[in-house]
């Protein structure tokens, strides 16, 4: 297991170099995206209208933070992921449209996403589910907010963050997906763990 | 004015003073929130927003919903409980409860696996470091369920709804909390965690002169892992087994391993899922009172933790930290059951508010 550590913007030569199992630090430019974000970027995207911020060689992390406002600057308070899982639908033409390098979550993504990191060079990685702090702790600025209108957890937080991470590469560019191989070899398991407790197929 | 006379026990109404002395109580007031005018009144009064007492004495807050629950009940305990309520929430997302924390440290002795050792570190990093900031352990603080039993003695509560509303308002600035409450169709959010519905207060009656007030705020990721089955009764706990070890393994990573498990078994389909989320309120430490269900509960752990799924779902011998099941009898042909699963962030807090305005933290 390797550890890299990366700096936006993220070439596609770096972002192919990760594999799954191994350990990512980022620093530079993060933008929060949830579903709804990802909904209005690709609306945008297809009719040629402007998104306010580049996601080109960045990091795109799937997060509703709580911010509060310190006189006129915003300050993020906690910052874990999201299920990525709810962005599947999305996730592979966002990353054919927009570019992002890096895409952090949690609870891995589907074939789709797989399939187009593989295709335009990027990585999925995890971030400890529920460890808000420890994420805020990494995010140096908050540069700005974009489509507030879609609520605190749904807006585009444009975020400055210093060796964000340790990240769990968990889709890499050769399109192999941690998740889907852990929850085959659970699946496997199902008829000797039933038969431990007792169970009849 | 209409409403302010409406009002039961209303000797004194906002508009029946001068203006100089409603301009002078102004001045003098601790907070923007304060709306008091009667040097005259009996009690103090103290303010939600900024957690000092005003040496002005409150008469009322010109809201429909305050001036309704002046009837019956003294101001004095409505503003406890509220108090108490902000307070409860927070130490719901702040504190992660003692059982939880210890399982949590037992989990990362055991394991073997690097990674899934990795994962439970940052798990316990961040539960300190939330502790020593008083910052909320996870970024989704839920939306907000409340359990409220009612002791016989303690008279009306009939307060307590637009009460508990207010405490979820003024804690969502305050803590601060996540605005997650959305209405289910336009998916427009509220901004305050409030909504129609929301906060959720489930009642129970019980003993004593006091009410006691349990918070639980539930994160979505482990909340869309529920699910019902109406199972086919011949087959007893061998399809109780069966659901939920396929749950666990169909949930995987979602529901932010290690989880806690609520199953609720039998009553009807809304009771099993009801008993199951009511199933977490239960320390992990304390199996259920009956030899055979508390054996239940230790075999579907052992069953969940041979998935190897693990922490955060990328491998290991954690995938749950405990089973609670909670039951009701139910139709002779029918076996309901429910799943309400928990992450590893359970946050749950509980005070006891008596009648004498005495505040008790139980956990």
């Amino acid at each position: 297991m390797a550890t890299f550590k990366f700096r936006t913007p993220i070439g596609e030569t770096d972002a192919r170099k990760p594999r799954i199992g191994d350990s990512v630090y980022v620093s530079g430019l993060m933008i929060t995206a949830r579903d709804q974000a990802h909904r209005r970027a690709l609306e945008y995207a297809r009719a040629g209208k402007p998104i306010p911020v580049s996601f080109d060689g960045n990091i795109v992390f799937h997060c509703g933070p709580i911010a509060a406002k310190a006189g006129d600057k915003w300050k993020i308070v906690a910052a874990g992921p999201t299920t990525s899982t709810r962005m599947e639908s999305y996730e592979a033409e966002f990353i054919e449209r927009l570019k992002p390098r890096i895409i952090v979550g949690k609870a891995g993504m589907g074939a789709k996403t797989a399939e187009a990191v593989k295709k335009f060079g990027a990585i999925y990685c995890d971030f400890t589910g529920g460890a808000a702090v420890l994420a805020s702790q990494r995010i140096k600025e908050v540069k700005g907010v974009e489509w507030y209108d879609l609520g605190m957890p749904e807006a585009l937080w444009i975020l400055e963050v210093e060796e964000f991470g340790p990240l769990a590469v968990t889709i890499d560019s050769q399109g192999k997906n941690l998740h889907d191989i852990i929850q085959g070899l659970a699946q496997e398991k199902r008829a000797e763990i039933l038969k431990t407790l007792g169970v009849s197929q | 004015m209409t409403v302010l006379e409406a009002v039961e026990g209303a000797k004194i109404s906002f508009f029946s003073l001068r203006k100089r002395e409603r301009r002078k109580c102004w001045r003098r007031e601790a907070c923007g929130e304060c709306t008091c005018v009667n040097p005259n009144a009996p009690r103090l009064h103290f303010h939600s927003s900024c957690h000092t007492f005003c040496r002005q004495k409150l008469v009322y807050r010109l809201l429909p919903e305050d001036l309704r629950s002046h009837r019956g009940f003294t101001l004095g305990i409505e503003e406890t409980i509220e108090k108490t309520a902000v307070e409860t929430l927070k130490r719901a997302v702040v504190y992660l409860p003692k059982d939880v924390k210890e399982a949590l440290n037992n989990a990362y002795e055991k394991e073997t696996s690097e990674t899934a050792k990795t994962q439970l570190k940052a798990i316990l990093d961040n539960i300190n470091l939330g502790e020593g900031k008083e910052t909320p352990i996870c970024q989704d603080t839920g939306v907000i369920l409340f359990y409220v039993t009612v002791g016989k003695d303690f008279g009306d509560v009939s307060f307590v709804p637009a009460t508990l509303n207010r405490a979820v308002k003024t804690a969502t600035t305050e803590v601060p909390l996540r605005p997650n409450a959305v209405h289910p169709l336009t998916r427009k959010n509220s901004g305050d965690n409030t909504g129609t519905n929301m906060p959720y207060v489930n009642w129970d009656m019980g003993e004593g002169d006091y009410v006691e007030l349990t918070a639980m705020p539930k994160g979505a990721g482990s909340e869309n892992m529920s699910s019902l089955a109406m199972l086919t009764p011949g087959e007893g706990a061998m399809a109780v087994k069966r659901f939920v070890i396929d749950q666990v393994i169909k949930a995987g990573a979602q529901p932010c391993p290690p989880t806690i498990i609520g199953v609720g078994i039998g009553g009807s389909a809304d009771i099993a899922l009801k008993l199951a989320k009511k199933a977490l309120l239960r320390p992990i430490d304390k199996p259920h009172p009956e030899l055979e269900v508390a054996n239940l509960e230790k075999e579907l752990l052992k069953g969940a933790n041979m998935t190897g799924i693990g922490p955060m779902g990328l491998g290991g011998s954690t995938t749950s930290l405990g089973v609670n099941i909670e039951y009701a009898h139910c139709h002779t042909a029918s076996l309901p059951v429910g799943i309400n699963m928990q992450c590893w962030a359970a946050r749950r807090a509980t005070s006891r508010i008596h009648k004498n305005g005495k505040v008790e933290v139980i956990t």
